[in-house]
């Protein structure tokens, strides 16, 4: 069974006289990590949105797990670029939010789940702090830990790091690496930085035109566990330049 | 901030030359049942403490007090109607707004003849100065809530209440402590005007009775203490919101 399946997704913004996703099919094994690459604009965070409910699709299915989305909630953890955590509420009671909407558990119980969360991402110790209090990599972890409580096996994440600045960034991707080789989810990460593609996915999924017609696999020639030693090598300096090269051909036409 | 601007000391030297300006002119002009002197108003003020703080305040604060509760009542309602629902917004806004263009105070002694002199024609006057305010800062502020964690929100299976329980009333609040700011003191003046036109109790009252008489500092002396009540007020609502609401100057 595949964690996401695309099977002829269409979809057209209402403003818009063309299929921005047209006749899309792809898929993606459970446990994998798949980053989307693609200029800016070129409809790939509407892939994501989709997926987790928020577009609903022109035509075709998209399924997860097995199940069409259309219908069911919370089957993937979504994490927009910015990290959204709520400044009125500190940072365990904004971890505890997915579970409060879910309902069903008590105050005491979401409390204990949001402080394990928090220590899972090593943040033990910041429950009580307001999110503004914490510095940006701290704040992506939290809203990291948030997404990982709003339950299902698939995360989305949506340009999670663009804001941070580069050493952040860098150590950022590292622990989300470490992350997911603990937790075996299915993560599905959207970037428009190449050398964050190349580093982080399995295999990097390629946006090679506008409308989407179809995502070009690509199979990142390094094993995990990954260090970034690993982008200095010379199979791996070349895909991060064709990759360059292919996504530049889109924008300079 | 520099420390000038942080100590009190310069608002109170500017405070001070205002008062000692006032004392100066009304000094000049020498017509006391006009235009009388601070020291002569603070006087007068002392003089009439026995009535003015047991009958007059009393009844005058119980008039504000229940004009804001309604007006707090009516414009949190409204707001969250008008939020609600964008056929609701369309019809209520322009009402909203069209009740502020009656001049109030023309239309105040009719309040007198539908309520009578007791404290209900008083109290629609002050709901009529401050539900406005209240309505639409607090529609701001539930317009302020960011659409994104909505989004969010709603990925994780929320509904259109979830959404306002737990985003929109955490966003209209700053807001709407900066109303009830606002409202304090128009409801006071609101309760004040209400009074002037028609009453047997209240500072407004006690303000015109001491005109009839040409009694200047007598016209004043309630009114200082009306300033010093709602300067008060919005103090206490101040020190409420600093408590309440953490987060304010940053999203």
């Amino acid at each position: 069974m595949k964690a996401l399946e695309f099977e002829n997704v269409s979809y057209r913004y209402p403003e818009d006289d063309f299929d921005i996703i047209d006749n899309l099919s792809f898929s993606v094994e459970p446990g994998s990590f798949h980053c989307i690459v693609g200029v800016s604009g070129c409809g790939k965070s509407t892939i994501l949105r989709m997926t987790c409910g928020l577009l609903r699709p022109k035509g075709g299915i998209i399924r997860v797990n097995g199940a069409p989305v259309a219908g069911q909630s919370r089957c993937c953890g979504y994490m927009p670029q910015r990290d959204l955590l709520f400044p009125w509420r500190t940072v365990a009671e904004n971890l505890a939010l997915p579970l409060e909407i879910q309902g069903g558990r008590t105050r005491a119980e979401r409390r204990e789940l949001a402080e394990e969360a928090l220590a899972e991402v090593g943040l033990a110790g910041c429950g009580n702090k307001f999110p503004g209090e914490l510095s940006g990599g701290m704040r992506q972890r939290a809203a990291f830990a948030r997404t990982m409580l709003a339950g299902g096996g698939l995360l989305l994440l949506d340009e999670p790091f663009s804001a941070l600045d580069y050493l952040t960034r860098v150590s950022m991707q590292e622990w989300l690496l470490d992350q997911w080789e603990k937790r075996k989810r299915t993560i599905l990460f959207i970037t428009h930085d190449v050398e964050e593609a190349v580093f982080l996915s399995g295999s990097v999924l390629a946006v090679d035109r506008t409308p989407i017609r179809r995502l070009r696999e690509i199979p990142v020639p390094a094993a995990y566990p990954r260090t970034r030693a690993c982008l200095a090598r010379p199979e791996m300096a070349e895909l991060r330049e064709d990759l360059i090269e292919m996504l530049r051909k889109q924008v300079e036409p | 901030m520099n420390r000038a601007g942080r100590s009190g000391l310069p608002p109170l030297i500017f405070l001070f030359t205002l008062l000692a300006l006032w004392q100066l002119g009304a000094m000049e002009v020498d017509a006391a049942y006009i235009l009388p002197t601070p020291v002569q108003i603070l006087r007068r003020l002392w003089e009439l403490r026995g009535p003015l703080l047991t009958v007059h305040l009393p009844a005058t604060m119980a008039v504000t007090g229940l004009g804001l509760a309604i007006s707090l009542a009516l414009g949190l309602g409204l707001a969250a109607v008008m939020d609600w629902s964008p056929l609701a917004q369309k019809c209520l806004y322009p009402v909203v707004v069209a009740s502020q263009t009656i001049p109030t105070t023309a239309i105040a002694p009719l309040f007198v003849l539908w309520f009578g002199y007791g404290i209900w024609s008083k109290v629609l006057v002050a709901v009529l100065m401050t539900f406005f305010p209240i309505t639409i800062t607090v529609y701001d502020g539930l317009r302020s809530a960011r659409t994104e964690m909505a989004e969010l929100l709603e990925t994780y299976g929320a509904t259109k209440w979830d959404v306002f329980r737990k985003i929109k009333i955490p966003c209209a609040l700053p807001y709407f402590f900066s109303a009830v700011k606002m409202a304090v003191p128009i409801a006071i003046i609101g309760a004040a005007i209400g009074e002037w036109l028609g009453a047997q109790s209240g500072l407004g009252y006690f303000s015109r009775r001491m005109m009839t008489q040409l009694d200047g500092a007598g016209v004043f002396a309630p009114i200082v203490l009306l300033s010093a009540v709602a300067m008060a007020a919005a103090g206490l609502v101040g020190l409420v919101e600093k408590r309440v609401v953490k987060w304010r100057g940053e999203s």
